[in-house]
């Protein structure tokens, strides 16, 4: 029962990494890395990683794509040409080498493990106590470092995407609401705090009593 | 199933996303083939933690999802602020990361 799954799942995880870099469309290629995600959330189950799976899920098929999801819609399809018939033929070339050598080096290892099963099952393995236990005494230093470089990247991606004025072209409609003036004794925010006065007469009066009541010069606010 | 069909599996998917970074010129798809890399590797770790029967494996893969979140974030952003200033979204054209 186990092989079954394990093959469909395996088969299910490779056909959505070809078609990840197979598909035009960049918003295809995300909907084929979810597909991706789930089968090998189930390879993860077969191998008894019950926690990283869930994880594996929650976070990356559910939070981390439905980022890609709104970034691919908001910037669209971009480029859609192919690369240069260098890259175009030795990549994949470069690609299939790399698998076979990879292949190679693992399974003719001398590591007696490869060829069995694994380690005997023990109760709890892989379980969220499990992890959690791990993560709060032995790799301690590492958590507390992931979350910083979390708080990090989070910052530093609404710096980096953030609106930034003066960068795209300047709009007719922007300068002239700001340029322009209320009228006068219209309840501004300059008026209350005694910066812009009326009418010409009450000029000097307004200002003197707002810097008497406020006990500081003109300049001060 | 024996640990080394997991380690093949692992190897086809990050080769696959190798071919596709270097084959490939629009910034987001190289971002999901990165991705396709990662998640190879982690399937090799959560293999090997079997193998071993422990869970260190598994916290390092939780990690790996942790690091890949963040470069996701900022990868993202960067494709954003491209796009904001009207840049070609093409990594070939983007030979340089001047201000």
């Amino acid at each position: 029962m186990s092989a079954v799954i394990f093959f469909i799942a395996a088969i299910g995880a490779i056909t959505g990494a070809i078609g990840v870099v197979a598909m035009r469309n960049p918003f295809y290629s995300v909907l084929m890395l979810i597909v991706h995600l789930v089968c090998l959330a189930a390879l993860y189950m077969l191998l008894r990683a019950e926690f990283v799976a869930a994880a594996q899920v929650v976070v990356y098929a559910g939070a981390v794509m439905v980022l890609y999801l709104f970034v691919v819609a908001y910037v669209g399809g971009g480029a859609q040409h192919a690369s240069g018939p260098v890259l175009r033929v030795l990549g994949p070339l470069f690609a299939l080498a790399l698998a076979v050598e990879l292949c190679i080096a693992m399974l003719g290892s001398a590591l007696a493990g490869i060829g069995g099963k694994g380690h005997a099952y023990v109760l709890g393995f892989g379980t969220p106590r499990e992890i959690g236990r791990l993560f709060l005494t032995t790799y301690l230093f590492p958590f507390e470092i992931a979350s910083i470089v979390l708080l990090v990247a989070a910052v530093g991606a609404v710096v980096l995407a953030r609106r930034r004025r003066g960068l795209e072209g300047r709009r007719e409609g922007e300068e002239i609401s700001v340029r322009m003036t209320r009228p006068s004794w219209t309840g501004t925010l300059a008026e209350a705090t005694g910066i812009r006065v009326g009418p010409a007469e009450d000029t000097e009066l307004v200002v003197s009593d707002r810097s008497r009541e406020s006990g500081e010069g003109e300049g001060g606010w | 199933m024996a640990i080394g069909w997991y380690l093949t599996v692992s190897a086809i998917v990050f080769c696959i996303g190798a071919g596709g970074v270097l084959t490939r010129r629009n910034p987001l798809v190289v971002l999901l083939c990165l991705e396709l890399m990662l998640n190879g590797a982690n399937l090799a770790l959560v293999a090997f933690s079997r193998m071993w029967g422990g869970e260190d494996g598994q916290v390092f893969a939780l990690i790996v999802m942790v690091i890949a979140a963040c470069e996701v974030t900022v990868g993202l952003g960067l494709i954003v602020a491209i796009y904001r200033r009207r840049l070609p979204v093409d990594v070939d054209e983007l030979g340089e990361l001047q201000g």
